[in-house]
């Protein structure tokens, strides 16, 4: 029963409810650094490192932080693990901290990991806590990753900086800029948003088959 | 389906009706750029016919395919895909790689026209649109232009229509600049019978200023096009230019190379008129024409492009629902102004 439970968990923020695709949270850092796959597992390990730890301590210390201040408390436990992502992320791959720029502080600021903390790490114990918080870090990491990696195959013609067509590719610079982001975004939500009306669709005309058999 | 019964016919009011409804209207069009795109053909030969081909059929498609299915039929029928495809094919270089237009072609209706709901509900002109997608994502294609064909023959075709999709253009044909690019970046003035004509190199419908103003022509007769907006858009980038000429006669255009230059006539008949992203109200109309020709002049005498004409219209076409709402006439006896 339990595994189940935290099974759940964690495949709930994976696909169901998934941070981007279905809430549309954290844009900012989305449409900012995935401008090539690189970045965008950069960006989804640092995410993915602050979501749990902060999950985490929140869930364990949740008895003991007071109602009226409860956002500040988040606040304060989510930028201690920002700023050691920060520092990590510097010492080990200083080129991607460079690339990442201003968007690792910002990690702060991302709203997926604050409606975590007051949502789900508030209220449940650790260990759901700990399950929710990877759910939502993978995926948001599986959006980062395929935002990215559409952007830089259009964009640059590689994958991982592996070129893919040759050397007589012709860049699509737009995708490399801020628009390629919000149009690939919008494409990928257009094709989520199909999915579940085709899928609504076909539950209902199950539904009615089966009211009409009986 | 049945045919209906025609003595038992039930319609609301209005019971008259004007014969003009939306696929004559887009008919017209087509063919009042009939002229313009044969002298793409015989300035450009085979490769016109290949750009104009792939755009109209990237267009269609995106329409066919976005298109509910049981509206499909419906939503060919008014040419209004076709008549994209047409306008951005206009828009583009001669020698532009055909996967390019294809795209172009596509990205015009699907972001242009069907994400917005469809026609009638299109903020931006769907040409335009797509023009500047491109203009955005292949830069250096979009702005490598070719001489005419001239004594070559209609049968010769670029080499950069032929590259591979995804693959480069390989630059290593001649090109040759247009002549606002002439203009702004070499101080060379072309002629202007030259420009008159259209034996020039430009993007595929912009060469020859009389045949576009034939068909502008053509439509105001049919009266599908507000005169207007052309004729504001005109009078505008004359009079700027003309003053601009008072201070400094040897730097900057003439009027009348500025008018018959570049893509101004196209884009002040064809796409500027498009009833759908100008205003409906008769001042709003000459606001509209107004802002888009004083764009055009800042864009080229002070901006970094040679040709502004495209941005022009499309930032005009943002501040549409605004003119039209500022412009709208108040009904008779209630205009108190002091409420």
């Amino acid at each position: 029963m339990k595994e189940t439970e935290s099974y759940e968990e964690f495949i709930k923020g994976v696909w169901r409810d998934n941070p981007v695709f279905v809430q549309v949270l954290g844009m900012c850092p989305m449409l900012a650094v995935t401008n090539s796959a690189v970045n965008a597992i950069a960006m989804g390990m640092a995410t993915l490192f602050v979501l749990v730890g902060s999950s985490f301590l929140v869930s364990s210390f949740r008895n003991w932080i007071p109602k009226q201040v409860r956002i500040s408390c988040f606040i304060i436990i989510i930028a201690t693990f920002v700023t050691i992502a920060d520092y990590t992320l510097l010492a080990l791959v200083p080129k991607v901290h460079k690339e990442l720029g201003a968007f690792i502080p910002l990690i702060v600021a991302n709203c997926l990991i604050l409606g975590r903390q007051e949502a789900f790490a508030s209220r449940y114990p650790t260990r759901l806590a700990v399950m929710d918080a990877l759910g939502m870090a993978s995926g948001f990491m599986l959006a980062l990753l395929s935002l990215g990696a559409v952007r830089e195959i259009l964009g640059d013609g590689a994958l991982f900086g592996v070129k893919l067509f040759g050397e007589n590719f012709e860049p699509w610079v737009i995708m490399i800029l801020p628009p390629g982001g919000f149009l690939t975004l919008g494409v990928i939500l257009l094709f989520f948003n199909w999915f579940k009306l085709k899928k609504d669709e076909f539950l209902q005309e199950v539904a009615e088959a089966e009211r009409s058999e009986s | 389906m049945k045919k209906r019964d025609p003595d038992l016919l039930l319609f609301p009011a209005p019971l008259l009706q004007q014969g003009m409804t939306t696929p004559k209207a887009m008919r017209d069009v087509l063919y009042a750029l009939l002229p313009a795109t044969l002298a793409s053909l015989w300035f450009f030969g085979l490769s016109a016919v290949l750009i104009l081909g792939t755009c109209i059929f990237g267009a269609v498609l995106a329409e066919w395919l976005f298109a509910d299915r049981r509206a499909r039929s419906e939503s060919l029928r008014d040419a209004s895909g076709v008549l994209t495809g047409v306008l951005l094919g206009l828009t583009l270089p001669p020698g532009l790689p055909m996967w390019m237009a294809f795209l172009g072609g596509f990205v015009a209706i699907s972001l242009g026209k069907v994400i917005w709901g469809g026609l009638g509900h299109n903020l931006f002109n769907p040409a335009l649109l797509g023009r500047a997608f491109l203009l955005a994502t292949f830069p250096i294609a979009m702005t490598t232009w070719v001489p005419t064909t001239g004594d070559s023959g209609f049968f010769s075709i670029y080499p950069g229509n032929l590259a591979l999709p995804f693959m480069q253009v390989q630059i290593d044909g001649v090109t040759s600049a247009t002549p606002l690019g002439m203009m702004k970046f070499e101080q060379v003035v072309t002629p202007l019978s030259e420009l008159a004509f259209g034996n020039v190199s430009g993007s595929l419908g912009e060469t020859s200023g009389l045949l576009l103003l034939l068909g502008g022509i053509y439509l105001w007769m049919r009266r599908d096009l507000d005169w207007r907006i052309p004729v504001s858009i005109v009078l505008t980038v004359i009079i700027f230019s003309a003053a601009l000429g008072l201070f400094n006669a040897e730097r900057f255009p003439t009027p009348l190379f500025s008018v018959f230059s570049g893509g101004l006539l196209l884009g002040a008949i064809y796409m500027a008129t498009d009833p759908v992203t100008s205003p409906v109200t008769p001042k709003g109309a000459w606001i509209f024409g107004i802002g888009v020709g004083v764009l055009v002049m800042l864009i080229r005498v002070f901006g970094g492009l040679p040709e502004g004409v495209m941005y022009a219209i499309l930032l005009m076409n943002a501040a549409t629902p605004l003119i039209d709402r500022y412009t709208q006439p108040t009904v008779f006896g209630r205009g108190d102004k002091s409420s």
